[in-house]
């Protein structure tokens, strides 16, 4: 019983984490394109746009996840119907990693040299193919770094997430390790979630540096 | 299409040049790429970059562009492929303004404009195949036809057999080959060359520079090139300007300007090539003659080679060699010699007046007792 309770729960953590920064990654990188090529000097100058992208993102990033959630229940029953279980967690957890890696993803972006961008320019290339061809893939090492940090991160708030009847791991640990003082069901919890993390992070490590070709 | 107003042909002002390019001036119509009255003045920076270039680059040539660092080269280069925008006059290719393309107009442009960096500039997350044939993908070429043409021109640059490795793991020299052979791809008519050989070793900028003075021989194609390395200029252009504080100060034939250049700057800046004076003589120069019986030390530039029995009947006295060497710059023969005459210090004029009858350019040194 007890391990089907514990595979529950890791599958729930997973679904939650799974969804939540793949959905992040699909808007995160838009969102870091935006960031860089609408600066001063980017290819899509826009001054006034690019501040009001950076004041949004700034806005979500300086929210403590456990208020976030909290202030997000309206939105997320408007989103999933429900406030309540895993789905309902995906949208407060989605929408504090999204201004999280597109912060991330932004550094790699502008670190790709400005004589690639001048180059392909003179070679003839429109702008969304310098965004295609060369911003993106030259900073997909860092981007896939950023991502696995993203994705570690969501590990941590989903446990958060879990304390408010969300399920998964952290829901477990919370109310048999914690409230039950049941240590051999926190333990466990503890080694599952710290095998996971050395996975993703060793996964993101691996799949970094086969693609860095520098 | 409406490309009515942007092909309009613009009447020619006309170009104050130094005198001694009057008679080179090249026909208006023979210019591949033309500046007219160009400026550039950057935001926030009250000393403009460029001012006042009025340049013609003729089909075919290859043009240098030599400067101090921060005259300028660089922002004049990128003019003609916009990647500057000049804030006054205009830049001309084939007779055609430039300045009011739009984003067609200008990638239709930059295909026509190869060009080449200082670092090179590969994408470090492609092979050398998807580096060189990135410009045909982008502008949609179909694949067996972008096959063809990437493999013709990694054989034209010697590096067939690298095509699957990534730039990371080339030689300067061999990245440069990438960028010559990806600068190539659209056919262009003109090849930019910013600093291309200045981040490889002399050895290495010798075959470079064999490469594009092939490619320009065999396709034909207008180069333009800048560096600080003089030697580049002297081995491979046939034409250069000089640029200061982003002005012109001199421009000519390169065997003309090497062998008597006019502008302080220039003469700075080619210093490294022309041969210092020994050190004993250096020491021993006076400005005046002491007493009758000083040498007069002269510096002589000869157009071809130099005749010295001819030298010797003319100047009369007691003529020494100090130094000497002949040049080949292109294809012209360029003599330098540094003689002293003895015994004519009392004529000195005399002396210059023979002297100038055999040399092309004749410069007093000084005196030595």
């Amino acid at each position: 019983m007890w391990t089907e309770r514990l595979l529950q729960g890791l599958w729930d953590t997973l679904l939650m984490v799974g969804v939540s920064s793949l959905v992040a990654l699909l808007l995160g990188i838009p969102m870091a394109v935006l960031l860089v090529t609408s600066d001063k000097g980017g290819i899509y100058q826009a001054p006034l746009l690019n501040r009001v992208v950076g004041a949004f993102v700034n806005l979500f990033r300086s929210i403590p996840f456990l208020i976030l959630m909290v202030a997000l229940i309206p939105f997320t029953r408007l989103v999933v119907g429900t406030t309540y279980g895993v789905w309902a967690a995906v949208v407060p957890l989605t929408i504090a990693a999204t201004p999280f890696f597109a912060r991330i993803a932004e550094v790699s972006l502008r670190e790709v040299d400005h004589g690639l961008i001048e180059a392909a320019q003179a070679m003839g290339c429109r702008r969304w193919h310098i965004v295609w061809h060369v911003l993106l893939p030259e900073a997909l090492p860092g981007i896939v770094g950023g991502f696995t940090i993203t994705v570690v991160a969501l590990i941590n708030s989903s446990a958060m997430a879990g304390a408010i009847g969300a399920g998964g791991l952290g829901d477990i640990a919370y109310r048999y390790g914690y409230q039950r003082f049941d240590s051999q069901v926190m333990l466990t919890v503890i080694a599952m979630l710290v095998v996971l993390v050395a996975v993703i992070q060793l996964g993101g490590d691996r799949l970094a540096r086969g693609l860095n070709k520098r | 299409m409406s490309s009515a107003s942007a092909l309009r042909v613009p009447t020619a002002p006309a170009v104050p040049a130094p005198a001694r390019e009057q008679a080179l001036r090249p026909e208006v119509n023979q210019a591949h790429v033309r500046f007219i009255g160009l400026g550039k003045t950057y935001p926030g920076q009250a000393q403009p970059a460029l001012q006042g270039i009025d340049l013609n680059i003729r089909r075919g040539e290859i043009f240098g562009i030599i400067g101090r660092s921060g005259a300028g080269k660089s922002s004049l280069l990128r003019t003609i492929n916009r990647l500057e925008q000049p804030s006054q006059g205009r830049v001309l290719i084939d007779q055609v303004d430039i300045a009011p393309f739009d984003e067609d107009r200008l990638v239709a442009l930059r295909r026509r404009i190869g060009m080449i960096f200082q670092h090179f500039n590969l994408m470090s997350a492609k092979t050398v195949w998807d580096n060189v044939e990135l410009p045909l993908k982008v502008a949609g070429v179909a694949k067996a036809e972008r096959q063809q043409k990437v493999r013709a021109l990694l054989d034209l640059v010697g590096l067939a057999d690298k095509h699957q490795v990534y730039p990371a793991q080339l030689s300067g020299g061999q990245k440069q080959r990438v960028g010559i052979a990806r600068a190539l791809v659209h056919d262009p008519e003109i090849l930019l060359c910013d600093e291309a050989t200045s981040a490889l070793d002399p050895e290495t900028t010798a075959s470079i520079l064999e490469l594009l003075r092939d490619i320009n021989q065999r396709l034909g194609l207008t180069v333009v090139l800048i560096t600080h390395e003089m030697a580049v200029i002297r081995d491979i252009c046939q034409r250069v300007v000089v640029l200061e504080r982003g002005q012109v100060v001199e421009q000519g034939k390169v065997w003309q300007v090497f062998g008597s250049p006019q502008h302080a700057v220039t003469r700075t800046l080619l210093a490294p090539l022309q041969g210092k004076l020994p050190a004993a003589l250096q020491g021993s120069l006076l400005p005046t003659a002491s007493n009758r019986d000083a040498a007069l030390v002269l510096k002589l530039v000869v157009f071809g080679e130099p005749q010295l029995s001819g030298l010797f009947a003319d100047l009369g006295g007691q003529v020494s060699l100090l130094q000497g060497g002949v040049e080949t710059i292109g294809e012209h023969a360029l003599g330098r010699l540094i003689v002293s005459v003895r015994g004519s210090a009392h004529d000195t004029h005399g002396v210059l007046e023979r002297a100038r009858r055999w040399a092309d350019d004749v410069e007093v040194l000084g005196y030595v007792d």
